[in-house]
C-alpha cells in the first residue's frame, strides 16, 4: 500500500526499476531474503520461550491476580474500598481509564495514519503497536465499568428497549459517547489488527511442525491461501479501515476530552482539551510502544527489523506531541491569568501552577516529565540512544499519569463549597491494586501475543524489503551514480 | 465444487513471475489463480482480475450505520421519550454528531471484514487446498487449470522455460471445506468424475 515510488506494470515485458533512494535509511536491515523474514519473524513462536519470558509472565499473572481481588473487594463491600470522597469523586479510576486509552491511540496511529501518510517505517513496528492499542483498550474498559460499583447493573448504559418505561440512555451526554467511542474503536482495531494477522498466521500454519499446531494455527487463519484476488480486497479492506480508524483514533481522544469539557468546572471548561487529548495520547501511546519494543526487539533478536531508524522515527514523533502538550499546558495557565475568571485563576495559578500547594508536586511533575525532558529527543545521538529511549519512554508515561491525575483531582478537590474542602485524596490499596492489576492484565496479554503470534507483520515486511532492505538498496549504489541519460538508457523501455 | 486438474509452477522472484504471467496469458491458458506471501501490487490487473469493489460495500455499510444513529437518536429522543434537558430543543442535533460518526465507522469497519471475509470464503475451520506450502513463504505459485485441450507437458515445459523453479501437476479441489489443518484429507471423494 504505501512506497509506490515505483510500478509494476504487466505490459512491460520487465517490472519497472524498484527504486528508492540510498538516502533513505534502510527499514529492514542486512542482506535478507523473503525466507529469512519469515524465519526471523516465526522463531521465537516455535522455539520455547525463555526464562526470562516465564519470569515475566508470571509476575504479571500475580499482578493480575492481584487486580482481581482488588476488584472483588470493591464489588463486595461497594465503592467505599476507594479513598473517593465528597469532592474527589473520580480518581485514580478515572485517571487510568483516560491514562490506558491514552496508550491505545498509538497503535491505530500507526497503523492507519502512518499508512495514509505513506510512512514505510511503520511496517516494523505496526503488529506490536496494534496489539498493545488492543490491550490498553481492555484495561482502559475496566475502570468505568467497576466505578459504576452495581457492576451487574453495567447494561443500562446500552440503548436497548426495555421494559422501565421505556427507559433510554442519555445521548446528549458524553459519558454516553464514550460508550460508543470506546467499544467502537476496541472493535475496529480488533478487527484491523486480526485481519492484518490472516496472511502471517497462514505463514505459521504452513510451517508448523505439530499437529497441534496445525490445527489450531489453521482454525486461526482462516484458511487463507494467499490468492491474488484475496490479496486484493485485502489490500482494499486495509486501505479503507486505515481511512475510517483514522478520524476514529482522533474522535476517541477527542469525545473523553469532552468528559472533562463540557462539564462547568474550572480547569476542565476549555475548548483546547480536544486537540490537546489527542496530542498527550499519541505521545504516551508511543512512549509505551518504545517501552515494548526497545525490550522486544532486544530478546527477540529483532534489531535488523526494529531498526534505529525506527526508534528514531518514534523518537521524533514524541518530540513533537511533548511539545504540543506543553503548548497547552501554557496556553490554559495564560487563559487562566487572562479570562480574569477567579474561579479558573484559583485552579490554575493555586491547585496546580503553585509548588507548596497540596498538588503543586504532581503539575510540577507532570511539567518536568511531559514538558521538560522529552526536548533532549532534538539531539540526534539521543534519539538513536537505547538507553535514553527507554528510560524516556517510562518518564513520559509516567508523566502522563501525573497529567490525568492534576486535571482530575486538582480541579475536584476544592469544589465550590470551602466546607468540603478538608479531605486530601489519597489512593486505598485498593485503588493502587486495581490499577496494577491492569498492568497484570496488559502484559499478561502481551506476553501470550508474544509467543504465539508474529510481532511482526511478516508480509508487510516482504513488501518494503525490496525497496527498504539494506541488501536491495546497497545495489542501488551504481544506479545512483549514474547520469540521467545513462539512467535513461538502461532502464527506460 | 469440483476437482479439477491443475498444474502448479512455482516463481522465487516476482520479477520473474510478472513476464512469465504475460506470456501464459498470451499463449491462451486459463491462470486459476497465483499465490504469492504478500501482495504484489499490479498483479491482480495482470492476471486479469478487475478491481474489487469492496470499498464500495464499505461505504454503503457506513452510510446504512449513520442513518441508523440519526434516526433511531431522534425517533428517541423527539417521538418515544422527549426529555427535557435543561429546555433545549429535543432535536439536538450536534450533541448527536459523536454517536453517529461512531456507529458510521463501526457498520462500516464489521460489515466490510465480514464481506471480505464471505467474498474470500475465508472463516474459521474452513479448509482449502494449498498448491505449495511455501506459497506463504518465499515462493510465487501460479497455477493453470486444465481443460480438454491443455497438453500438460507442454505447459510444464513452457512454465520451466519462463523461469519456474519447481513445476508440478495436482488434481485438487478448488473450492472449500470444514477441515483440519492437521489431517490430510480429499474430500468429496465421490465426486471426482466429470471435469478430466
Amino acid at each position: 500500500m504505501d512506497h509506490r515510488l515505483w510500478t509494476m506494470d504487466y505490459k512491460q515485458d520487465q517490472m519497472h526499476l524498484k527504486y528508492e533512494s540510498q538516502l533513505r535509511e534502510p527499514l529492514v536491515d542486512g542482506d535478507k531474503t523473503y525466507h529469512q523474514v519469515t524465519e526471523d519473524i516465526v522463531r521465537p513462536i516455535e522455539a520455547k520461550p525463555g526464562r526470562l519470558w516465564y519470569i515475566g509472565f508470571f509476575i504479571a499473572v500475580g499482578l493480575l491476580l492481584f487486580g482481581v481481588y482488588s476488584v472483588y473487594r470493591e464489588v463486595t463491600y461497594g465503592i467505599g474500598q476507594w479513598n473517593l470522597n465528597k469532592t474527589v469523586g473520580w480518581g485514580w479510576d478515572i485517571t487510568n481509564f483516560v491514562w490506558w486509552v491514552g496508550i491505545g491511540h498509538a497503535g491505530t496511529l500507526i497503523s492507519a495514519i502512518l499508512l495514509l501518510f505513506r510512512q514505510g517505517w511503520r511496517t516494523g513496528v505496526n503488529r506490536a503497536a496494534e496489539a498493545m492499542t488492543i490491550f490498553a483498550v481492555m484495561c482502559a474498559g475496566q475502570f468505568p465499568i467497576w466505578h459504576m460499583g452495581r457492576v451487574w447493573m453495567a447494561f443500562f448504559v446500552l440503548p436497548y428497549p426495555n421494559t422501565r418505561g421505556p427507559l433510554w440512555v442519555n445521548f446528549n451526554s458524553p459519558l454516553l459517547w464514550d460508550v460508543f467511542a470506546i467499544s467502537t474503536y476496541f472493535t475496529v482495531s480488533l478487527l484491523f489488527w486480526y485481519s492484518g494477522l490472516i496472511p502471517d498466521l497462514a505463514t505459521v500454519r504452513d510451517r508448523a511442525f505439530t499437529k497441534l499446531r496445525k490445527r489450531l494455527y489453521g482454525i486461526a487463519s482462516f484458511g487463507w491461501t494467499g490468492s491474488t484476488k484475496h490479496w486484493q480486497r485485502h489490500e482494499s479492506l486495509s486501505l479503507v479501515l486505515a481511512g475510517l480508524s483514522t478520524p476514529l483514533v482522533l474522535s476517541v481522544h477527542t469525545i473523553v476530552s469532552f468528559d472533562f469539557a463540557t462539564s462547568v468546572i474550572p480547569g476542565w471548561h476549555t475548548t483546547i482539551f480536544p486537540p490537546y487529548f489527542v496530542a498527550g495520547a499519541i505521545f504516551s501511546g508511543f512512549a509505551m510502544v518504545q517501552s515494548l519494543l526497545v525490550i522486544m526487539r532486544k530478546v527477540f533478536a529483532m534489531e535488523d527489523y526494529i531498526t534505529m531508524g525506527h526508534i528514531e522515527a518514534m523518537n521524533k514523533v514524541i518530540v513533537l506531541t511533548g511539545s504540543i502538550v506543553g503548548i497547552a499546558y501554557l496556553t490554559e495557565l495564560f487563559m487562566g491569568w487572562y479570562s480574569q475568571n477567579k474561579y479558573e485563576g484559583y485552579t490554575f495559578w493555586y491547585s496546580r501552577a503553585y509548588l507548596f500547594s497540596p498538588y503543586g508536586w504532581s503539575y510540577w511533575g507532570m511539567m518536568t516529565c511531559n514538558v521538560l525532558s522529552p526536548q533532549i529527543f532534538w539531539f540526534r545521538k539521543m534519539r538513536r540512544n537505547l538507553f535514553v529511549t527507554f528510560f524516556m519512554s517510562v518518564i513520559v508515561n509516567i508523566g502522563m499519569w501525573f497529567e490525568r491525575f492534576v486535571i482530575i483531582v486538582t480541579s475536584l478537590y476544592r469544589d465550590y463549597l470551602p466546607s468540603s474542602w478538608t479531605v486530601y485524596y489519597h489512593p486505598s490499596i485498593w485503588e493502587i491494586g486495581f490499577y496494577m492489576g491492569t498492568f497484570g492484565l496488559f502484559f499478561t496479554c502481551f506476553f501470550l501475543f508474544a509467543k504465539y503470534m508474529p510481532v511482526i507483520a511478516i508480509a508487510e515486511i516482504k513488501y518494503v524489503l525490496k525497496t527498504s532492505g539494506e541488501g536491495f538498496k546497497n545495489k542501488m549504489g551504481a544506479i545512483e551514480a549514474e547520469q540521467p541519460e545513462e539512467f535513461v538508457h538502461h532502464h527506460a523501455h | 465444487m469440483s476437482k479439477k486438474k491443475f498444474i502448479v509452477g512455482c516463481f522465487d522472484d516476482e520479477a520473474v513471475l510478472f513476464p512469465a504471467v504475460k506470456k501464459v496469458r498470451t499463449a491462451g491458458y486459463k491462470i486459476h489463480d497465483v499465490y504469492t506471501p504478500f501482495a504484489v501490487h499490479g498483479l491482480d490487473a495482470a492476471i486479469g482480475e478487475r478491481e474489487t469493489s469492496l470499498h464500495t460495500a464499505g461505504f454503503i455499510y457506513g452510510i446504512t450505520g449513520t442513518t441508523t444513529a440519526l434516526s433511531c437518536i431522534s425517533w428517541i429522543f423527539t417521538r418515544d421519550w422527549p426529555l427535557n434537558i435543561g429546555g433545549k430543543p429535543h432535536f439536538a442535533l450536534p450533541a448527536w454528531i459523536p454517536i453517529i460518526f461512531e456507529l458510521t465507522v463501526l457498520f462500516s469497519a464489521v460489515g466490510m471484514v465480514l464481506t471480505f471475509c464471505y467474498l474470500c470464503q475465508i472463516a474459521p475451520f474452513v479448509k482449502k487446498h494449498h498448491f505449495h506450502p511455501r506459497a506463504t513463504d518465499d515462493l510465487f505459485v501460479m497455477v493453470i487449470e486444465c481443460t480438454s485441450k491443455t497438453n500438460a507437458e507442454d505447459l510444464k515445459g513452457f512454465l520451466a522455460a519462463n523461469g519456474a523453479v519447481e513445476v508440478n501437476e495436482q488434481v485438487a479441489e478448488s473450492g472449500w471445506w470444514w477441515g483440519r489443518y492437521d489431517k490430510d484429507e480429499m474430500p468429496f471423494e465421490n465426486r471426482t468424475a466429470a471435469a478430466y
